[in-house]
């Protein structure tokens, strides 16, 4: 079985973003980028499958500018097999990734494609979704826990009030919450033997998809700082509150 | 971006960051009170190729040259618990690589591949009460006895000298020559008899480091344990003095990163007179100026550690690195300390501790003093 990961190049958790002075976006200039957490989490997993003797082949691909084959690599000195750069300089929005993912899905033919459950950065949480739909295949996501069995696998979802277990025949796409799983440290030496594994890069034109965004950005801004809160001397003080000044109950 | 650094050395220093912060961090306080490090840390470490990264990479090493010494020195200091930072930097740069440099095949294959895996913690034991820089005047002896040496004297300052397993000593084996033509290395097992710590030292910092004194009474080595040639002990010492000067300029450098970051992230929160103290220029760019010092002492340390990777006579800017960043650490941990208010006086704060870990640095490893005048030597 092969399984497909997507990884994201994203602004590093760690740093703190900052809007364009002119406000069209986040500034990404000379920052800290890394892989997006959730996707690190998908590396894991499909690490996982593999040694668990239940996949041959784990196949990484990211969707952008040339730096993101440092994001590859990271996820090949995890231990992944192979990585697939789709190299574009334009801003892809999820609908045009999803679109992406099933060409590439197309050449490959993995029997699971494991993504991020939504990319740290636009929080949109839609591309897993979107990528089964246009598979036209099953898919379970916010996965806390995922058993591979013969033909199908079993997936634990994160949900409201619960957990729910989900059975699915593969081909499927299966997106990770984050209690997945903790992913490893890459060792040194497997650092050192990255750099050896197969990296294609593809022009996003050779893939022929329609990438035009849907979407038009206005502006971005910081979000308002919080103003101070208010001490309340008593319970039937606090009540009043709510109920004349700020009108929620 | 730096010029210096490649795409895997730099995915080895977010590996080695995530590494401290996950698995050092949040233990280091416990170990400070048990004065070191547990084994099982420098374990997992070796498990993952940290103690490896200038070693062959048949003993499990990656084979990368001096700035890989830099990367892991930078992140250790980092950590802000120097006493952890000394534990594996002595075992990595500073006591094996004379074992690297001088061991022959039969000492590297025996004892290489448990080092890198951090299952041996290895310890350099050269200084005495009466001589530290000043190897030449070492006055522990080894005696010829048949096929064995009798080592007898005591060591002091040993870092990592009460846990270590594999200890490389200095001492004495022709009194009729000058200090520096007489000395040789050995290498002696933890448990030899009469061989032992003989004292723990508390220290001023780095108190997660074991600090000891060592005495040896009448410590019978087999000659296959010399460590290079006879008499030639000296000239091998010296020859690890740049890389151990550079490792310490770059903790120091990361020490003083740590500190300032955290000092930042302090005077915007903590507020006076209703502003946060760093809405006042006098905290702020004295804040500013100390990032650029450190700048400069980090590029400075990078530069030096590049000409020594490249084969390059880099005595005189190591010795500038390390005079320059040792004495820095210790203006920025003052300074930070200062912004601390009376916080940064109390035990549970962190800079209290950077501010005692940072004072070694301007004086082990070649002390300040000893550092200008190799940088004088060369300046007429």
């Amino acid at each position: 079985m092969k399984i497909l990961v997507a990884v994201k190049r994203v602004l590093d958790y760690n740093v703190k973003a900052r809007v364009k002075a002119d406000k069209s976006g986040v500034d990404l200039s000379n920052v800290k980028m890394s892989m997006n957490p959730f996707d690190e989490i998908a590396v894991e997993e499909a690490l996982r499958i593999k040694e668990a003797g239940k996949a041959d082949e784990v196949v990484v691909v990211s969707i952008g500018v040339s730096q993101c084959q440092e994001t590859i690599r990271t996820a090949l000195a995890m231990g992944a097999d192979r990585g697939i750069l789709v190299e574009t300089d334009q801003e892809i929005e999820p609908l045009a990734v999803a679109k992406i993912l099933k060409a590439v899905a197309e050449k490959e033919s993995p029997q699971l494609a494991i993504l991020g459950k939504q990319a740290i950065d636009d929080d949109s949480n839609v591309t897993g979704q979107m990528l089964a739909a246009l598979m036209d295949c099953a898919q379970a996501t916010f996965a806390s826990k995922v058993e591979v069995g013969d033909g199908k696998v079993d997936v634990t979802r994160e949900i409201d009030g619960g957990l729910q277990t989900l059975s699915l025949s593969l081909p499927a796409v299966i997106t990770t919450d984050l209690r997945l799983n903790e992913p490893r440290y890459a060792k040194l030496p497997n650092i050192m033997k990255a750099k050896k594994k197969p990296l294609d890069v593809i022009p996003v034109a050779d893939l022929g998809v329609d990438i035009a965004p849907r979407l038009k950005t206005l502006k971005v801004e910081e979000p308002p700082e919080r103003s101070a809160g208010v001490m309340v001397e008593s319970v039937a003080e606090l009540v009043d509150k709510l109920k004349n000044e700020a009108k929620v109950i | 971006m730096s010029v210096y650094f490649s795409e895997e050395q730099n995915l080895l220093r977010e590996q080695i960051r995530r590494f401290i912060d996950e698995e050092v961090k949040p233990h280091g306080e416990k170990w400070e009170e048990a004065g070191m490090v547990p084994r099982d840390v420098l374990r997992k470490m070796g498990e993952l190729g940290f103690l490896g990264i200038r070693y062959e990479e048949k003993y499990g090493g990656a084979n990368m040259g001096t700035l890989g010494t830099v990367i892991l020195g930078e992140e250790l200091g980092r950590s802000s618990f120097g006493g952890f930072a000394a534990t594996v930097s002595v075992h990595t740069d500073m006591a094996s690589p004379h074992l690297v440099n001088f061991g022959n095949p039969e000492q590297l294959d025996h004892y290489m591949p448990d080092i890198v895996a951090g299952k041996k913690i290895t310890a350099i034991a050269v200084t005495e009460p009466d001589a530290g820089s000043d190897v030449a005047g070492i006055r522990t002896t080894a005696v010829q006895d048949g096929d064995h040496y009798v080592i007898n004297g005591s060591k002091m300052f040993i870092t990592n000298g009460v846990h270590a397993d594999v200890y490389f000593v200095g001492a004495k084996t022709d009194l009729n020559v000058k200090g520096s033509r007489g000395v040789t290395m050995f290498i002696v097992e933890k448990g030899t008899p009469g061989f032992k710590p003989s004292r723990s030292l508390k220290k001023f910092g780095w108190r997660c480091s074991d600090t000891a004194e060592l005495s040896f009474d009448n410590v019978r080595i087999h000659k296959d344990n010399i460590l290079g040639e006879l008499n030639k002990g000296f000239y091998s010492i010296m020859r690890n003095f740049q890389n151990e000067r550079i490792i310490i300029a770059a903790m120091a450098m990361g020490e003083a990163q740590a500190a300032i970051d955290m000092t930042v992230q302090y005077v915007n929160e903590r507020k006076a007179f209703g502003q946060p103290l760093w809405d006042k220029q006098g905290i702020r760019q004295r804040l500013s100026m100390l990032q650029s010092k450190v700048e400069a002492g980090r590029q400075l340390t990078y530069y030096s550690a590049w000409l020594d990777e490249q084969g390059q006579d880099s005595i005189k800017e190591v010795s500038m690195a390390k005079a320059f960043c040792g004495e820095l650490v210790n203006e920025v941990m003052y300074t930070c300390q200062q912004f601390h208010g009376g916080f940064g006086y109390i035990q549970e704060s962190s800079i209290e501790r950077m501010v005692r870990d940072a004072r070694i640095d301007s004086i082990g490893g070649g002390a300040t003093e000893v550092m200008l005048e190799e940088v004088a030597k060369r300046m007429v």
